[in-house]
């Protein structure tokens, strides 16, 4: 092989724009909107997506996905796509959301999207913790971990224990397909992706909410480098949630969804 | 075999590169880039296998890939 | 020979709205708004389109943030407590240039108050309820025929300039039955919808965001909203006015009080006093033309409202001090007789006319 027979096997991929990213070093975002765009491209639908932005450090978001983009309130994502969904049947809709804006304020949009089997897909970034304003206690904040707003770690008994989401959503019917994947590594990567692609197709199919929740670090205000902080999501985080693939309908009906295959 | 470019602009040398390395082809380098980071460079372009581990973690799509 | 039938105020408007093209509406229950979703869920099947009831106002609004940001033509009905909680959506929705049309049928406030008619809600609706500078339309019928009828233009000013509007009814309105004939809306030429998000279609990409994180830029555009603030405000005033020419007093009322103040002007004139009447029907922009023309010759203002006060902040705005202006308030969900509005004419014509 030399330069000029060597041929290009990974490169920046069309569903993304050319914008450099803000987001911190070694921020799981990168991966996961890289991830997205990447099934967006290879299922052939960017031309007719339409993606529903959060508040948080993804709140920008939309300056990064090669598609058409809404912006919600915090929390509100799942309604404005429910809106999208209405108002273009043929649109491939998905909503990008972190621990806040989909576990605490917003989970009432995001379980009735859900109940309703909206054929919508969400895109859930756990970091554990609230990234953009600072580093505060999350619903997803594990027991003894330290926030701004829990300085002496939660505590279970003042600020109970983290909501399992990947739990919580696989018991809803209208949920079709679940899956809670993880960045910390080439491997988790991949299989993250692997979920991404059959949440979307899940869509397509029209089985109904496809819920694909991923593990992400957060190096700033877990206060460790990138690659610790990749080591701290197997170590930490991984145990404490339900991970792999909890419901699918791949083998379902078409248009039932919700039962676990 | 096979080497990596890497957008010295777009690293912000957060190093999951080169953790995710299995061959240690990768290092950072010792001069900024315009943005102060020390980006990530192919020190050991021989070990380069192509195997894309770097590329799928790079959080920046600062990796292209060739083989 | 177009039909007349006899329709409540909510079911009235809520045909309106789908023979003005309506197809897709999200709400949640709220008394005594209830019968335009319940209308909603029966007839946009009927018509290819769909009824969304959503688990809250909260999540209401922001569905119809999506919807209109992909480029549909879509309303909500609610009322009291339910229109607040969609305020933090209408500041979205202004601040993404996104029509809507958002019918509040008032109710006694504040807090669950009860569920009569009350105007209440004036500051909430015409102020921007919401926070940050920005501006809706408001709209406020006296009558069902009116309310049918100012829906399309609601539609398509919301369309024309980019910026929800809202409907002012209140409990009683909403309740009322009278006979409407559903007239065709005149076809208006607006802009197309080339911003919508609905998907690149081979086209670049449309975002629909509301951030300006760089000065200038933020500058800009609040400019630019402002400017077209003021181009609806010399451009869109909507009112009615009774014997002006030579009115010493002049009432101003909207909406049902607005009403019962038409029939207490009349009866006042039927009895020699020289009073006259503008009720405002775009409560937002404010119609301040027709104050100002009044002023010439009228030598007092009695705002007469179902609130401790609210509107007749805007009228003496108008008047700038040239004239006295009284407020006959009514409060507790009371709508005021038209025999005490009549005997409050009569005592405030003897004394402007003492004024000479």
């Amino acid at each position: 092989m030399t330069e000029a027979t060597a041929k290009p096997i990974f490169s920046h991929t069309d569903g993304l724009t050319e914008k450099p990213l803000h987001y911190c070093p070694g921020c799981s975002h990168g991966i996961i909107h890289r991830l997205i765009g990447e099934v967006l491209e290879e299922l052939n639908v960017s031309d007719r997506t339409v993606g529903v932005g959060p508040v948080g450090c993804a709140a920008f978001c939309e300056q990064y996905f090669n598609v058409d983009f809404i912006g919600a309130a915090h929390g509100r994502a799942p309604a404005v796509a429910t809106g999208v969904r209405r108002a273009v049947p043929d649109a491939v809709v998905f909503t990008y959301q972190g621990d806040g804006d989909l576990a605490a304020i917003g989970i009432a949009e995001a379980i009735h999207a859900a109940m309703r089997g909206e054929k919508i897909t969400t895109i859930f970034v756990n970091n554990a913790i609230y990234g953009m304003t600072g580093g505060q206690l999350a619903p997803t904040t594990l027991v003894g971990m330290k926030t701004t707003t829990s300085p002496f770690g939660r505590k279970e008994e003042e600020h109970g224990r983290p909501l399992d989401i990947p739990k919580l959503f696989s018991g809803i019917d209208g949920a079709a397909y679940v899956a809670s994947g993880s960045t910390d590594s080439p491997k988790a990567v991949l299989q993250t992706k692997k979920f991404i692609r059959k949440a979307f197709e899940c869509q397509l199919a029209g089985h109904g909410y496809s819920l694909v929740s991923v593990l992400s670090n957060c190096p700033t205000n877990w206060g460790m480098t990138p690659v610790q902080a990749m080591e701290w999501i197997r170590t930490n985080l991984m145990p404490a949630y339900t991970m792999g693939e909890l419901k699918t309908p791949f083998g379902a009906e078409p248009g039932k969804g919700g039962k676990p295959s | 075999m096979g080497y990596v470019v890497i957008n010295l602009n777009l690293c912000k040398g957060c190093e999951l590169c080169i953790s995710a390395c299995a061959k240690g082809a990768l290092g950072l380098s010792d001069t900024q880039n315009s943005k102060g980071y020390l980006p990530a460079a192919l020190t050991v372009p021989e070990k380069c296998n192509a195997c894309t581990l770097c590329a799928i973690m790079c959080p920046d799509s600062a990796i292209t890939v060739y083989k | 020979m177009v039909q007349k039938l006899l329709v409540k105020g909510n079911e009235a408007i809520s045909e309106a709205a789908i023979q003005a093209g309506c197809r897709l509406f999200f709400g949640y229950p709220i008394t005594p708004s209830n019968e335009i979703i319940e209308y909603m869920a029966r007839r946009m099947p009927e018509v290819g389109g769909s009824m969304t009831q959503a688990e809250s106002e909260v999540s209401a609004i922001y569905m119809l943030l999506g919807a209109a940001g992909a480029g549909a033509r879509v309303m909500t009905g609610t009322s009291g407590c339910g229109f607040s909680l969609m305020q933090e959506g209408m500041s979205f929705l202004a601040a993404y240039d996104l029509p809507v049309v958002v019918v509040n049928v008032a109710r006694l406030g504040p807090a669950l108050g009860n569920l009569d008619p009350s105007q209440g809600d004036y500051f909430q609706m015409v102020k921007g309820g919401g926070h940050g500078d920005y501006y809706n339309f408001c709209l406020a019928p006296a009558g069902v025929q009116e309310a049918a009828d100012l829906m399309a233009l609601a539609f398509d000013l919301a369309d024309q300039y980019r910026m929800p509007a809202v409907i002012a009814m209140d409990g009683v309105l909403g309740q009322m039955m009278e006979p409407v004939e559903f007239r065709k809306p005149e076809p208006r030429d607006l802009p197309p919808k080339t911003w919508a998000a609905r998907g690149k279609r081979g086209g670049p990409k449309h975002d629909v965001v509301g951030y300006n994180l760089e000065t200038a830029a933020a500058e800009r555009r609040a400019i630019m909203m402002a400017e077209k603030y003021d181009r609806i405000r010399e451009t869109e005033q909507r009112w009615e006015e009774i014997a002006l020419d030579d009115a010493d007093l002049v009432v101003v009322a909207f909406g049902t009080c607005g009403r019962i103040a038409r029939s207490a002007v009349r009866e006042a004139r039927s009895m020699g006093i020289k009073v006259g009447m503008i009720r405002p029907i775009t409560l937002w922009p404010f119609p301040t033309k027709p104050i100002e023309a009044a002023l010439k010759t009228a030598k007092g203002i009695l705002v007469a409202e179902m609130n401790m006060g609210q509107m007749i902040e805007d009228v003496r705005l108008a008047v700038n001090g040239k004239a006295p202006v009284w407020l006959h308030r009514k409060l507790g969900g009371i709508m005021p007789t038209t025999e005490e509005l009549v005997e409050r004419i009569r005592l405030l014509a003897g004394e402007v006319s003492g004024n000479d």
